[in-house]
C-alpha cells in the first residue's frame, strides 16, 4: 500500500528571480539568480547537490533542449541532471522528482530548479502553439491561444451557473483585483499597479470575455529550491518546509472528444485535489488550507480552481470573492504575491515561484514584512495546470511548516 | 438515356455593393460608374475556388450516396494548385472512392461546360454511372478596373447518371478559337483583357451566335424551342444579345450579374442551376458555355425534377448574405493588400506532407470513428474508445462528422490568435449523435454566437503558406443559416 510523500522531505531553502521582461538577462542569469539565493538560503554549496531537476517549457525560444542548459549555467559537477516539460506544471514536476528522489534514497541533497525566458518571441503572449500538439493538430485544432481556451471556459460558465456578461465580468475583475493589490506591494512582483475595478472590468478584450487585465503576464523568470530528507532537515535549518503532498493528474484528452465534459471545470483538477488532500491528511480543505497560490494564468481559471479544490461550492464561488474570502486579509489568502496575474508566468519557473511563496509564507518571512500573513498559516497549497482545456495536466502540491 | 441526375451551387456569403467599390476607387477610373450597380458576391478570406466547390458539390451531394460517385471534373480558371490535381483534393474532401476518374479542367470561361460534356461522355460510356462537375470560380480584378466591378466568385455542382434523370442530355456542338479576349500567364494573379468594346462586338456577339446555330444546325431546332435559354454572357445587355438570337425575353436565364458577378467557368452551370430550380417537366433548356469558343449543350426536364429541389441551389444561397461594407476588408480576405500581419500571424508552422497523405480523409472529410462497443463518435480517430465508461481498444469503424449538425459547446472570439478576420472565432462543437470537436468557426459574428447555437460544418482554407506553396484545408463550424433567414 502506497504511503505517499507526507513528511518524508523537507525544502530547505529556496530563491525566486524578481519575474519581468528582462530584455538585458539571459537564461544564465536567471538560473544562477535564484541558484545562489536558494543555496545561500539552505546554507550549502553546489557539492553538496546529489542530483537535479529541471523544469522549463518553451524550449524553441526559451534556453533550449534537454537538461544541459542547467548543468552548464551551474556547473554541476557530472551529477545526473533531468529536464522535465509538462506544460505549467513544469516547476512543480522539476520539484516532484527532486522529491521522489531524496524520499527514494537515490540522494541526500537535490536541486528543482524551473527556468523560462519567453520575451525573446518578438510578441506578446505565450509563443504560438506551432506544432505544440503534434503535428497532425496543426490541422485539426484551431488556431488556439491560452486566453482563447480560458475565453471558452468563461462563457460557458457564465451560460451555465446564470451570470449575464457584466456580472460574469465583475466577477472576474474582482479575482484580478484582488491579485493587482497583492502583486502592488511585491517588489520582485512583474506587474506592480494595482488598477481600480473600473479599469479593471472595462480593458480592452484579448479573447472574449477576458480582458487584458483577466490574463496574466508573460514573463522571464527563474525559481529553485533544495530538498533533504525531512529527517535530516532541521540538521540544515531551524524552520524547514515540509511536503505534505504532491500528486498529478492529466485528463486524457477525454473533454476536447467527449460531450460528458461541461466545458468549466476541470477533471484534474478535481481529482489531483482529492488525492492531495487524502496524501496530506487533510478532511475539510476550506478550514485546514491557510493559504494557496493556484494558478491564475486567467481570473475565471482561478475561479474554476476554487471550486474544483473544494474551497468553494460548485457555481457559487462568486460569493467567496465578492466577500474577500480570498484576499490577503481573508479566510484563505490566495495569490498573496500577485500570483501568475502580477508576480508574471515564466512557465518552467512558476510551480516553484508559488513553492517560494508558501515556503516564505509559512517561516514567517514574507518580504517586506507588510506581505506577511498575519493568520499564523501552518498549511500552503500550490496548484498548476496547462495543456489544452479538456486536455489538461493539472499538479496539486500541499506544504506544512510542522511535522 | 444520360443527363443530370442532382444539381447544386454555392454563393459567398459576404456581398459587395459596388457602389462600395466606386466610392473607394472611382477617383481612380471615372469610366467604372457604369459597372457601379448592384453588387457582387465575395469569397471569405478562409474560401477560394476549391472550397466553393465542396460546398457546390455538398449542396448537389443532398441525398446521394457518396461511394457510388465514379469520378470527378473540377472547372475553374482560378485553381489553387498548378502542380498537385485540385479535383483529386476536392474528391478526398468530399470522402469519394479512390478508384474514381478525376480531372481539372481549366484556362478557360467554358472549362465548365467542357467538363460537363466530358463527363456526360463518360457516362455515356458504360465506363462510368455517376459522375461529378464542379464549377468553381473566384477571379480577381485589379483595383480601379471594371472586372473588379464586374466579377464575382461562385460555384455550381452537377452530378451526370443514367438513372432518376431530372434533366435529359439531348445533345452538344462546340467551337474552338483562339479568342485572346482574357489571358493571365503563370504567376500572374490578376488577368489581362482587351478592350470590352472589342470583346462583346467580336467575342460574345459573334462566338454565341456561331454556337447557337451550329447547335440548331446539327440538331434541327429553333429558337422557339426552348422553354429557357442559358447564355453566359456577363454583360448588362444580355437581353438584347438574345433577342438578336431570336429569343423572347420570358426565355432568357438571367445571368446573375447585379446580385453575384461574373463567376467566370462557373457562370454557365449556376444560370443552369438557376434555371433548373424553376423548370416545369418537359421544359427545353439551352445551355451555351463561352470561352475561347464555347460549348452549347441542350436538355430536356423530366418528371423527376420535382424530387431534386431539397437543397439550397442558387435561389436558397443568394438569401445567405451579409454585405461587406469595408472595401479593405475586401481589399485584405482577396490578398490584394499588404497587411501587417505581426511577427505571431509570420509564425506558420510547416505542413508535413507525409502526415497529411497519412492521415487522409481524416483530415479532408473530417473522417473520425465511431466505437462499436459503445457507439461514441471520435475524432480524430482513436483506437482506445474515449468514452470514460467505455475504453475499448481496437473495436472501432469509420466514420464521418463533415455531414453532421452539432451545436455550440463554448466559444470565444481571440483578438490574440491570428486571424485575417479577427477575432479568430472557434469553439467546442458538441454533434448530435455524439462527439465533440475544437474547430474554427466562421461565416458569422462574435455578437451573433451563443452557447446552444446549431452549427454544420464546411471546407475552408485553414492557412496559406507561399513560402513553401501550400494551401492547407480543414472543416469549420457555421451557423445553420436557413434560407429565409
Amino acid at each position: 500500500m502506497a504511503t505517499g510523500i507526507k513528511n518524508k522531505v523537507a525544502i530547505i531553502g529556496m530563491g525566486c528571480t524578481s519575474f519581468g521582461e528582462f530584455w538585458d538577462k539571459s537564461e544564465q542569469d536567471l538560473i544562477v539568480e535564484a541558484y545562489k539565493e536558494a543555496i545561500e538560503d539552505a546554507g550549502i554549496e553546489t557539492k553538496d547537490i546529489g542530483a537535479a531537476w529541471f523544469g522549463s517549457c518553451f524550449d524553441e525560444v526559451n534556453v533550449g533542449k534537454g537538461a544541459i542548459p542547467l548543468a552548464r549555467a551551474l556547473k554541476l559537477p557530472n551529477i545526473p541532471v533531468t529536464r522535465v516539460e509538462n506544460f505549467c506544471t513544469t516547476g512543480t514536476e522539476a520539484l516532484r522528482g527532486a522529491c521522489y528522489a531524496v524520499a527514494s534514497g537515490a540522494c541526500d541533497v537535490a536541486l528543482a530548479l524551473g527556468a523560462e525566458k519567453l520575451k525573446d518571441t518578438g510578441y506578446g503572449g505565450l509563443p504560438d502553439f506551432g506544432t505544440m500538439l503534434g503535428t497532425e493538430n496543426l490541422f485539426y485544432t484551431p488556431n488556439l491561444t491560452a486566453p482563447g481556451m480560458f475565453g471558452m471556459v468563461a462563457n460557458a460558465y457564465f451560460d451555465k451557473y446564470g451570470l449575464s456578461r457584466d456580472e460574469g465580468k465583475r466577477v472576474l475583475s474582482r479575482i484580478s483585483y484582488k491579485s493587482h493589490q497583492n502583486g502592488a506591494m511585491n517588489p520582485r512582483a512583474h506587474l506592480r499597479r494595482a488598477p481600480s475595478m473600473d479599469v479593471l472590468i472595462n480593458a480592452p478584450i484579448v479573447a472574449d470575455p477576458l480582458g487584458l487585465f483577466d490574463c496574466c503576464g508573460v514573463s522571464d523568470g527563474a525559481a529553485a529550491a533544495i530538498v533533504v530528507p525531512a529527517d535530516k532537515a532541521k540538521e540544515y535549518r531551524p524552520d524547514p518546509i515540509y511536503i505534505k503532498a504532491l500528486q498529478l493528474s492529466l485528463t486524457p484528452a477525454t473533454g476536447i472528444g467527449h460531450q460528458s465534459w461541461d466545458g468549466i471545470h476541470f477533471e484534474s483538477t478535481r481529482i489531483a485535489g482529492i488525492n492531495a488532500y487524502n496524501e496530506a491528511g487533510i478532511k475539510k480543505p476550506r478550514e485546514e488550507v491557510n493559504l494557496m497560490e493556484v494558478h491564475d494564468c486567467f481570473s475565471i481559471s482561478e475561479l474554476v480552481t476554487y471550486e474544483s479544490l473544494q474551497i468553494s461550492p460548485i457555481g457559487k464561488s462568486r460569493y467567496d470573492i465578492e466577500d474577500g474570502f480570498y484576499d490577503i486579509d481573508g479566510q484563505v489568502p490566495c495569490q498573496s504575491d500577485g500570483g501568475l496575474k502580477c508576480f508574471g508566468h515564466p512557465i518552467g519557473a512558476s510551480g516553484i515561484r508559488m513553492a517560494y511563496e508558501i515556503y516564505k509564507q509559512l517561516q514567517g518571512k514574507a518580504e517586506p514584512e507588510q506581505r506577511q500573513l498575519q493568520s499564523n498559516p501552518r498549511i500552503g497549497l500550490a496548484h498548476n495546470h496547462g495543456g489544452i482545456c479538456g486536455s489538461l495536466v493539472c499538479s496539486v502540491a500541499i506544504f506544512g511548516n510542522e511535522l | 438515356m444520360i443527363g443530370i441526375t442532382s444539381y447544386g451551387a454555392y454563393i459567398p456569403r459576404y456581398r459587395m455593393n459596388r457602389k462600395t467599390i466606386f466610392a473607394a476607387m472611382g477617383w481612380f477610373n471615372a469610366a467604372t460608374a457604369g459597372a457601379a450597380r448592384g453588387e457582387k458576391a465575395v469569397a471569405n478570406h478562409d474560401e477560394d475556388s476549391m472550397t466553393m466547390a465542396v460546398a457546390a458539390a455538398s449542396d448537389c451531394l443532398n441525398g446521394c450516396t457518396r461511394n457510388e460517385v465514379d469520378g470527378l471534373y473540377l472547372c475553374s480558371t482560378t485553381l489553387p494548385y498548378l502542380e498537385r490535381q485540385n479535383a483529386a483534393i476536392c474528391a478526398e474532401a468530399l470522402a469519394f472512392r479512390q478508384d474514381i476518374r478525376t480531372a481539372d479542367f481549366t484556362a478557360s470561361l467554358k472549362s465548365g461546360t467542357t467538363g460537363l460534356i466530358a463527363a456526360l461522355d463518360a457516362v455515356r460510356s458504360d465506363d462510368t454511372k455517376n459522375f461529378l462537375v464542379c464549377a468553381t470560380d473566384a477571379r480577381q480584378g485589379k483595383p480601379g478596373s471594371s472586372m473588379e466591378h464586374n466579377l464575382g466568385d461562385g460555384a455550381a455542382a452537377l452530378m451526370v447518371g443514367k438513372n432518376n434523370l431530372i434533366a435529359e442530355f439531348k445533345g452538344s456542338f462546340s467551337l474552338t478559337r483562339d479568342f485572346p479576349d482574357y489571358r493571365r500567364i503563370q504567376e500572374e494573379r490578376f488577368s489581362h483583357s482587351w478592350e470590352e468594346r472589342w470583346i462583346r462586338d467580336e467575342g460574345y456577339m459573334k462566338i454565341i451566335p456561331a454556337l447557337v446555330e451550329g447547335l440548331f444546325k446539327k440538331y434541327n431546332l429553333a429558337s422557339g424551342d426552348f422553354a429557357k435559354v442559358i447564355i453566359s454572357y456577363p454583360g448588362r445587355d444580355l437581353q438584347n444579345v438574345c433577342k438578336r438570337l431570336g429569343f423572347n425575353e420570358e426565355q432568357v436565364q438571367d445571368n446573375l450579374l447585379t446580385n453575384v458577378g461574373d463567376t467566370g467557368s462557373a457562370l454557365a452551370l449556376m444560370m443552369f442551376v438557376a434555371a433548373l430550380e424553376e423548370a416545369k417537366p418537359g421544359d427545353t433548356i439551352l445551355l451555351c458555355g463561352y470561352g475561347n469558343g464555347g460549348d452549347a449543350l441542350f436538355f430536356e426536364v423530366t418528371d423527376a425534377i420535382e424530387k431534386a429541389r431539397n437543397r439550397l441551389g442558387i435561389s436558397g444561397h443568394l438569401k445567405i448574405k451579409k454585405e461587406l461594407k469595408n472595401y479593405n476588408k475586401y481589399l485584405v480576405f482577396r490578398d490584394m493588400l499588404p497587411l501587417e500581419a505581426g511577427i505571431r500571424g509570420e509564425e506558420i508552422t510547416m505542413a508535413r506532407m507525409s502526415v497529411i497523405n497519412r492521415e487522409g480523409q481524416t483530415l479532408a472529410a473530417l473522417n473520425g470513428s465511431r466505437c462499436t462497443a459503445c457507439n461514441t463518435p471520435q475524432y480524430p480517430k482513436q483506437r482506445v474508445c474515449i468514452n470514460p465508461e467505455c475504453g475499448a481498444i481496437d473495436q472501432m469503424e469509420d466514420y464521418s462528422f463533415f455531414d453532421k449538425s452539432g451545436r455550440i459547446n463554448s466559444f470565444t472570439g481571440d483578438n490574440l490568435a491570428f486571424s485575417w478576420d479577427p477575432p479568430a472565432m472557434y469553439g467546442f462543437i458538441d454533434f448530435e449523435e455524439g462527439g465533440r470537436l475544437y474547430l474554427d468557426i466562421t461565416d458569422t459574428e462574435l455578437e451573433s454566437l451563443r452557447v446552444g447555437m446549431p452549427v454544420r460544418m464546411t471546407f475552408r482554407r485553414k492557412f496559406v503558406d507561399r513560402q513553401r506553396g501550400i494551401y492547407a484545408y480543414f472543416w469549420k463550424a457555421i451557423p445553420v443559416y436557413e434560407a429565409n433567414s
